[in-house]
């Protein structure tokens, strides 16, 4: 196996160790839960019999190392537990929230990203500028204030007020897709897309952006662009090409941090808009104590955290390829 | 002790910092102040002389930021809510700090497997999605400000101790540290009164920038309805402004409370990052 592979390979191990972990600790935090597991677990007008099946299943009336050992089990066979408010299996209600929160989360981080580079580009090209200075103020200023906070805004004015966009939700409220893929492959989803994207997008845009423009002021003070802007190219050449393609790493490594904390950007998100994500689930779920289902949505967020993380490492490796991983 | 007026001394020096600086003194002085500045009970249901509920009114010299839908003065809100927002924005940056910087200080002197554990820990956090944790954390602790406040500092001394390590890593290798070594001192004196005194710059950034993180996450917490539900805080003013739908056409309720968490974070992070600049030259030039 090259190297690289081995690295990616160890990268994975670690991340599934973490995902252990995680699993793990919630079941304890759970179960730190004062009061009685079963009512946790089952819904009280479940009928006896498939009560004490699914007592059976999941071990409640042995000690609670064996509990975990069966709920570890369980797991493994993607048996995520009854989920009592819907009465069907946690993982089928989670699964479906799953896909709309990863678009979500994808567009947001692409949108960030995107605004990341280009504005700070721009901005390492503007310096010293008045413009320059407002530019900053004004990025600082969305980076602190609340995602949920803009939201609201947004909402109020973009989609109440002005009614360019839909209140909430994913779909139009009503209309019949044929199979899931469906929901997703529709130009009224994108427009429901739009603006809780570009809110946690251009929330989390400052991070990139600012780290992109340090790295270009680096970069813009080695000989290679002199040299470039010595030969005659146009600025904008020297800028978007030269310089900054080699400004772009230390924004690559931003990645992983970001996505980790986009995550808490998206449940916020979700709730304000209403998008019916897992982060949303989450939210619902704890409030109506639906357990399982908390806890499906939380291990499936962690797990896309990590998978997240694994393509950091990926682009990281692509665009650095000084980096070996002997 | 050196090390703290040493900040302040820095921050007077640069405008931004003085921004910083000054904003955080505004809430400060608010918060230490609220029952005096707030006219009415936050929670009071106002009339006006004809008996009828104050409900939603725009902004007016009695009601300086309105009322909600339930008729409470919103202002009066907004200056009581600073106490919670700096309480937590304090206690858990003094928290988050303080241990991340222990740990940071231990993992980074001892190297090996003492270092090679506490990254493997730091590494799991960084994967345990933050807002989903901290909401079941307080869900299954009962909400309250102290839960709160343990949430955040058991996830976030992540990133302090991670940068601490790494300046430790490179201020070990300093002669004044074999120098010590070398004339007999204790491990426990030479982390404590050598290396720490030169971290100590980059803890307080921290406890700047920590701040900021924590009040973010209260007011998040309380907007998802998991909020301390006895003490008036930012987050909770907008949770009720959502929940109530009055949002569409209420602005004067929605706006305060946001801008004063932007305000508050930002006061953080600008005194964070100028003190960051001034502590390592090389940034400045950027």
């Amino acid at each position: 196996m090259s190297g690289f592979g081995k690295y990616m390979l160890k990268r994975l191990l670690n991340m599934l160790f973490s995902l252990f972990v995680l699993i793990t600790l919630l079941f304890f935090m759970f179960r730190l839960i004062p009061g009685d597991p079963l009512s946790m677990y089952i819904d009280v007008d479940i009928s006896i019999e498939a009560k004490e099946m699914l007592m059976k299943q999941f071990g409640l009336d042995k000690p609670l190392f064996e509990q975990y050992i069966a709920y570890m089990k369980n797991l493994a066979q993607g048996n995520f537990g009854l989920s009592f408010q819907y009465n069907k299996p946690a993982l089928e209600i989670v699964g479906d929230r799953f896909w709309s929160t990863c678009i979500l989360m994808v567009t947001s981080l692409g949108i960030a990203f995107f605004i990341g580079i280009i504005a700070g580009t721009v901005l390492a090209w503007m310096r010293g500028t008045r413009f320059e200075v407002s530019s900053i103020t004004a990025v600082l200023f969305i980076r602190c204030a609340p995602v949920f906070w803009i939201g609201m805004i947004f909402v109020m004015v973009f989609a109440f007020k002005l009614q360019w966009f839909p209140l909430g939700g994913m779909n139009t409220p009503g209309t019949h897709f044929e199979h899931t893929w469906q929901k997703y492959f529709n130009t009224d989803f994108l427009y429901h897309l739009f603006l809780p994207a570009i809110t946690c997008g251009i929330n989390m845009a400052a991070t990139p952006l600012l780290v992109m423009r340090a790295s270009m002021l680096e970069v813009i003070k080695e000989d290679f662009i002199e040299l470039a802007t010595a030969r005659g190219l146009s600025k904008a050449r020297v800028m978007f090409k030269h310089a900054m393609r080699n400004a772009l790493l230390p924004v690559a490594t931003l990645f992983a941090v970001e996505a980790g904390l986009a995550v808490g950007g998206v449940v916020l998100i979700e709730t304000v808009f209403r998008w019916p994500g897992m982060g949303r689930e989450i939210v619902l779920a704890i409030g109506a104590r639906d357990y399982p289902v908390a806890q499906t949505a939380f291990v499936l967020i962690g797990a896309m955290v990590i998978l997240f993380n694994l393509l950091a490492d990926m682009i990281y490796a692509y665009l650095d390829p000084r980096v070996t991983y002997n | 002790m050196n090390a703290v007026s040493e900040f302040f001394s820095v921050i007077r020096k640069d405008k931004v910092g003085m921004i910083g600086m000054i904003l955080f003194s505004f809430f400060l002085i608010i918060a230490l102040a609220a029952p005096y500045i707030a006219p009415f009970d936050p929670v009071e249901m106002q009339f006006n002389e004809l008996g009828k509920l104050e409900r939603l009114t725009p902004p007016n010299s009695t009601y300086l930021f309105g009322t909600t839908s339930m008729g409470r003065d919103i202002f009066s809100q907004v200056v009581m809510g600073s106490r919670v927002a700096i309480l937590v924005g304090v206690i858990s940056a003094v928290c988050v700090v303080f241990i991340g910087t222990n740990i940071g200080l231990i993992a980074g002197y001892y190297g090996g497997k003492v270092d090679n554990a506490i990254m493997r820990i730091v590494d799991i956090i960084y994967g345990i999605p933050f807002l989903p944790f901290a909401l079941i954390l307080v869900a299954v602790m009962g909400p309250g400000i102290i839960n709160i406040i343990i949430a955040i500092v058991l996830i976030t001394w992540r990133n302090t101790a991670r940068i601490i390590r790494s300046q430790v890593l490179s201020i070990k290798q300093r002669m004044f540290v074999e120098a010590a070594r070398i004339s007999g001192a204790s491990n426990f004196r030479i982390m404590y009164k050598y290396i720490a005194p030169n971290v100590m710059p980059l803890s307080l950034v921290y406890v700047a920038l920590s701040m900021g993180y924590g009040i973010m996450t209260e007011a998040s917490l309380s907007f998802l309805g998991y909020g301390d539900p006895t003490l008036p805080s930012w987050g909770k003013i907008l949770f009720e402004c959502y929940s109530s739908q009055a949002m569409f056409i209420a602005w004067w309720w929605m706006i305060p409370p946001g801008l004063a968490i932007l305000l508050l974070v930002l006061s953080g992070f600008l005194v964070g990052r100028s003190y960051e600049e001034i502590a390592n030259p090389r940034l400045k030039e950027r």
